[in-house]
């Protein structure tokens, strides 16, 4: 992230915690979902377990948003959150069209938030080039 | 917005970092508001302004006015 506020170390550490959740729960529900270890109800929990984590992702930014007192960077976060969405969203669009006129294959929903996650990437880079002193 | 803040924190010997920290806010704020390239809330316009013991306008230059 931006800078080392406290926010932002908390950011980063609810960050850290829920990456190494997601890993586990994911290649928990691989194996048991893989092998049908699992079925009726508790397969459908332990399908969406390996997502509430990604929606921690969410709920980590958000909560960042809040903490964070130095409105600047804030506006930075912000910034970079609406490329995300402005990215995730247009691929969706277009490739929603096309997937309705049967041009390209289904792609999962799931490819949206990571896309989305790329964003924040991408938004990084606009900040950084929005941000630069001049010369 | 252009703004005297860099002028006025050279008056008092401080660095960015100083300034930061009596602010309550990052370097990289300071450095934004004094470049221009961010405008500050009204709040934090008049932390600035009390810091330095003058109005915000003393400070920051109108955009109607250039």
């Amino acid at each position: 992230m931006l800078c080392s506020s406290s926010a932002a170390r908390r950011y980063q550490r609810r960050v850290i915690i829920l990456a190494v959740v997601y890993t586990a729960l994911l290649f928990s529900a691989v194996y048991l979902l893989n092998r049908h270890l699992v079925t009726g109800v508790v397969a459908y929990i332990v399908g969406i377990l390996p997502a509430l984590p990604v929606v921690g992702f969410f709920g980590a930014i958000g909560m960042y948003l809040t903490e964070e007192r130095d409105e600047y960077l804030r506006m930075l976060l912000v910034r970079q959150s609406l490329v995300a969405t402005g990215l995730a969203m247009t691929g969706a669009t277009l490739w929603g069209f096309l997937e309705g006129f049967d041009l390209l294959p289904h792609l999962v929903g799931y490819a949206w938030p990571i896309l989305w996650f790329g964003g924040l990437g991408l938004g990084a880079c606009v900040n950084h080039v929005l941000e630069r002193n001049p010369a | 917005m252009n703004n005297h803040l860099r002028t006025l924190r050279a008056e008092h010997g401080w660095s960015q970092q100083d300034l930061a920290e009596r602010l309550d806010v990052s370097r990289q704020s300071v450095n934004a508001i004094e470049t221009g390239r961010y405008d500050p809330s009204l709040p934090l316009a008049f932390k600035i302004a009390e810091l330095f013991g003058c109005a915000i306008e003393d400070i920051f230059v109108s955009p109607s006015r250039g």
